[in-house]
């Protein structure tokens, strides 16, 4: 952490979107996390994934509990909305401002304590209701806050900096976001932007319930011989299944992958991404097969990464409400308050 | 690539531009560190150890540190390195306690510095403290040479130049002045144990052309001219003048015409203006005076009328590239151009001339009629003559002429104790950790974003009547303060540890300049094509550590840093830290007067 504001001046060889922005536009405000935390990291892959699709920084809004990871929507996408909820409350608060104005992009910012154990109901039913939003679950395995306790992620045997093993069973964000009918699942790590950038891309993308667990490695309480969250042990067993070029409509393919090895999945408006296979067997829109991969790996003491499930034709939280297009807030009196003629009308078609 | 040698001292030096473009290379990042704490008098003397002439050079310089300064690519322009030594000057305590002193005991051996320009006086301040006898010849009744004849007062007022070579003089140096040399051979006779040739370019080339000879009383060469001014010898010229040359002498010529008399004042070069010698603000201050400088010109005939001269005709030009790729000047079939005017000032550069040096006493001169002379050890072909300044390779500037004499002073150290002098020193070089907490650092690290702030200058009205008021009023306090916060602290180094890097991304994420790269390793070429920014400075290294654990490399393009040290202060190990490098070139003598450069015996 610094005291210092970040420095203005940036490289005069930028970039600027189609917006006219270079990343540093959709920086926040200077982290105050600890020096090394994976959570700054996660939260630079935001402020890239958003520069790379030149979404307009006042069309989003981040949303986060309380914890570490929670903090950090201030860190990023200084320009957008921001609420900052009850702890464990982000997923119901987001799921209102969704009803509320669909047209804004949700972006859910949670931690394994926020969204695990306090959050833990809340958590899931946003995803069973299929609330269009990405919601990221930046998963160091330790309540970091509080000195360094184990959350509810942490890996059974996993051992505390003091030297605490772990009996508890772990939940398993991915698995459970799948079984909850989550229709884009994947997991990734802080320490490989090249991974984490263009998920995060895709899932801002897909118009549905999108769900990241990324591990962040805690630099103060859990980066430690015996744990399963550092940044050694993660590197050290890391299962990718496949890696992702994301492309937007217009742009050509042009790299030859191995017949097999490579696949296209459409996301809405055109865009589509690039799986390139690093295991040929695993097909992402199989959710039976997801969640086997996920059992699979973590029996072998692997951490299963990548797209791990995604569903190309998703339906949303408003579609099974059959809202109207327009965004609710932006109803007017008229509109919301028909008039005694239409009561009328209501009332004697239910007689 | 391979990983980068911090060891060797260039790497860092490099890093820090505006002490390595500088001639000299004056620690400039310590001595504005040094105004910022409001320390004059201790960055006076940084200034005076590596550049002898601080008060003059913070008015004069050339300064080629300026255009190297890291900011002028960070924002729009370099920090005023130039003007925050003049700050130092005009603001320091007196510091004539910690000047060196003459040893009562002198150590035997005499040395004769001819020309009592910057080169030899530099010789002379290295080597007295050590013991030498020095004697120095010049022409003019005061030491100072060209700083004192050909600047202007207006741009250098005399007081300075007074102060800083009485510094010198006052270290028991003998000044011979009014005594024009015409006998290397007499010279050599005279059993000197060493000879040092400062004599500078002090002749000012003519103009050949029709009416030179009818129109002489009018045509004046430029050098000649300042000097004679500076003198007092000349005190008017014609109301309307014309200056033929684009260098700082011609900016000199025309801005002095304009405070005696010459009311309609131009210059007129053969080239364009962008390709002028003289330096962009010297140009800016001569327009600022209203003299107007006319460009693709070239000087045809000189008009008289009764050994009265009435103008000056021009042959208007262009440039065009010949078959050979060549530029040339050939004639764009215009109208020739006529300036009418009472005084014409030849300013078309300067040369080397030494009538005075005999040939056969074995110093060689080349077909040009320069001596030759070793570029590092400024020796001729005469062991025990040395050459230094404009007289060595030609005319340049001052900061040359001092950085060429501390190498002569060190050449004259070992050959007068019978060492080497073909084997240099090296250079002093510290690395120093600049942590001191969390977010504490012992430079200010928190980048301003104030733009260049310009000197103040006196109201040109007042000005241009005194030819000895000078122009330029220099930073106050406040205004240094303001200016010297600008500058980066180049010399306070990233350093990287590689054992301790856990490739965690902190320092990649909070660069602002997006030079952090952890990539796999490869060509230059290829590496500097693949960081989060490209690497297209060429001139810039590339910092490469050796693998880390995942195999990858961390690469930081030098190019932008702005040296902030978030990237340490993000470092959850200290993989990074931020050093600062201080290389001090070796002189031949150290601050307590004792021998620095001499080899081991």
């Amino acid at each position: 952490m610094s005291y210092l504001a970040k420095p203005k001046f940036h490289h005069p060889a930028l970039e600027a979107n189609s917006l006219g922005f270079t990343h540093r536009d959709y920086e926040g405000s200077i982290s105050t996390l600890c020096a090394g935390c994976g959570h700054d990291s996660i939260s630079a892959a935001i402020i890239h994934a958003c520069y790379e699709l030149a979404i307009p920084p006042h069309r989003v809004a981040k949303l986060s509990g309380i914890g570490c990871s929670s903090k950090t929507p201030t860190y990023f996408l200084g320009q957008s909305h921001g609420f900052n909820t009850v702890h464990g409350r982000m997923p119901s608060v987001l799921t209102g401002a969704n009803l509320a104005n669909r047209e804004l992009i949700y972006l859910g910012v949670s931690g394994d304590g926020d969204s695990a154990s306090i959050g833990f109901g809340q958590f899931a039913h946003a995803i069973r209701r299929g609330v269009n939003m990405v919601y990221i679950v930046e998963n160091n395995g330790v309540y970091g806050l509080t000195k360094g306790q184990f959350s509810a992620t942490a890996d059974k045997g996993s051992k505390s900096k003091k030297g605490v093993v772990n009996s508890d069973s772990p939940i398993d964000m991915v698995a459970i976001a799948i079984q909850l009918g989550a229709t884009y699942v994947a997991r990734s790590f802080s320490g490989d932007k090249a991974q984490l950038v263009p998920l995060i891309k895709a899932a801002f993308e897909h118009q549905g319930a999108a769900f990241i667990d990324c591990i962040s490695p805690c630099v103060a309480f859990n980066n430690h011989e015996g744990s399963t969250k550092s940044f050694d042990h993660v590197r050290a067993h890391n299962a990718a299944l496949n890696e992702l070029d994301f492309m937007t409509a217009r742009a050509p393919i042009t790299a030859d992958y191995e017949p097999g090895r490579s696949e296209i999945i459409k996301l809405h408006d055109g865009t589509s991404i690039r799986l390139r296979k690093l295991d040929a067997r695993h097909d992402v829109t199989d959710r039976g097969a997801a969640l086997a991969a996920i059992h699979e790996h973590q029996g072998k003491g692997e951490i299963v990464t990548g797209l791990l499930y995604v569903e190309e034709d998703p339906q949303d939280m408003h579609m099974g409400l059959g809202t109207i297009d327009k965004p609710l807030n932006q109803l007017g009196e008229a509109d919301l308050c028909p008039g005694s003629a239409v009561l009328e009308r209501i009332n004697a078609a239910l007689r | 690539m391979q990983p980068t040698d911090i060891a060797n001292p260039d790497y860092f030096h490099k890093v820090v531009d505006c002490q390595w473009a500088c001639p000299a290379h004056t620690p400039v990042p310590e001595y504005i560190r040094m105004i910022s704490a409001g320390r004059y008098g201790d960055a006076y003397m940084v200034n005076w150890k590596s550049n002898v002439f601080p008060g003059i050079l913070g008015r004069t310089c050339d300064r080629p540190c300026e255009p190297a300064c890291r900011r002028g690519r960070i924002e729009k322009e370099p920090v005023a390195i130039c003007r925050l030594k003049r700050v130092a000057a005009d603001y320091k305590e007196d510091i004539t306690s910690r000047l060196p002193k003459a040893p009562a005991v002198k150590n035997g051996k005499r040395i004769a510095c001819l020309g009592g320009g910057p080169a030899s006086l530099a010789v002379a301040r290295d080597l007295a403290p050590l013991g030498y006898d020095i004697t120095v010849f010049d022409q003019d009744p005061l030491a100072g040479g060209m700083m004192r004849t050909q600047i202007p007062k207006f741009r250098l007022p005399e007081t300075v130049i007074d102060e800083e070579v009485g510094y010198i003089l006052n270290l028991g140096i003998h000044f011979k002045g009014g005594h024009k040399i015409e006998s290397m051979r007499a010279v050599l006779d005279q059993g000197f144990d060493a000879v040092f040739v400062g004599t500078g370019a002090p002749r000012g080339r003519d103009l050949d052309i029709p009416g030179r000879e009818e129109a002489r009383a009018h045509v004046h060469i430029g050098i000649e001219w300042l000097s004679s001014v500076s003198f007092g010898h000349i005190d008017k010229i014609g109301r309307r003048v014309v200056v033929l040359g684009g260098g700082n002498t011609a900016m000199d010529c025309c801005r002095s015409s304009r405070r005696l008399g010459g009311e309609s004042v131009t210059v007129v070069v053969r080239s364009g203006f962008e390709e002028m010698k003289a330096s962009a603000w010297e140009k800016d201050d001569a327009m600022h005076e209203g003299i107007p400088i006319l460009n693709w010109l070239v000087p045809k005939e000189f008009l008289h009328e009764g050994g009265k001269l009435t103008g000056v005709v021009f042959e208007k030009v262009k440039a065009e590239i010949d078959a050979k790729g060549r530029r040339n000047l050939v004639p764009s079939g215009e109208p020739d151009h006529l300036i009418e005017c009472d005084d014409v000032l030849v300013a078309v550069g300067q040369e080397n001339s030494f009538p005075w040096i005999e040939r056969g006493i074995g110093i060689d001169f080349d077909k040009w009629g320069m001596p030759a002379v070793d570029a590092r050890t400024h020796q001729c072909s005469r062991p025990g003559v040395f050459f230094g300044g404009d007289a060595a390779f030609g005319p340049k500037n001052i900061i040359w002429a001092v950085a060429h004499a501390h190498e002569a002073a060190v050449s004259i150290d070992k050959y007068c104790n019978g060492q080497d002098i073909a084997d240099r020193p090296p250079p002093m070089t510290h690395l120093m950790s600049q942590k001191m907490g969390i977010h504490e650092w012992s430079y200010d690290n928190d980048i301003r974003n104030d733009l260049r702030h310009k000197v103040p200058h006196k109201d040109p009205a007042l000005a241009l009547k005194d030819i000895r008021m000078e122009v330029e009023l220099g930073f106050d306090g406040k205004l240094g303060l303001a200016e010297a916060q600008r500058c980066l602290n180049c010399d306070v180094q990233t350093v990287f540890d590689e054992d301790l890097c856990i490739e965690c991304d902190a320092c990649v994420d909070i660069c602002p300049v997006d030079c952090i790269t952890f990539t796999g390793n490869g060509e230059e070429a290829d590496l500097r094509g693949r960081l989060m920014a490209p690497a297209a400075n060429l001139t810039q290294d590339i910092y490469v550590s050796k693998p880390l654990k995942t195999g990858r490399i961390l690469a930081k393009d030098e190019d932008v840093c702005l040296h902030c040290g978030f990237c340490a202060e993000r470092c959850p190990t200290g993989a990074w830290d931020m050093q600062k490098f201080l290389l001090n070139v070796t002189h031949a003598g150290d601050a307590a007067g004792e021998p620095a450069c001499r080899s081991a015996a």
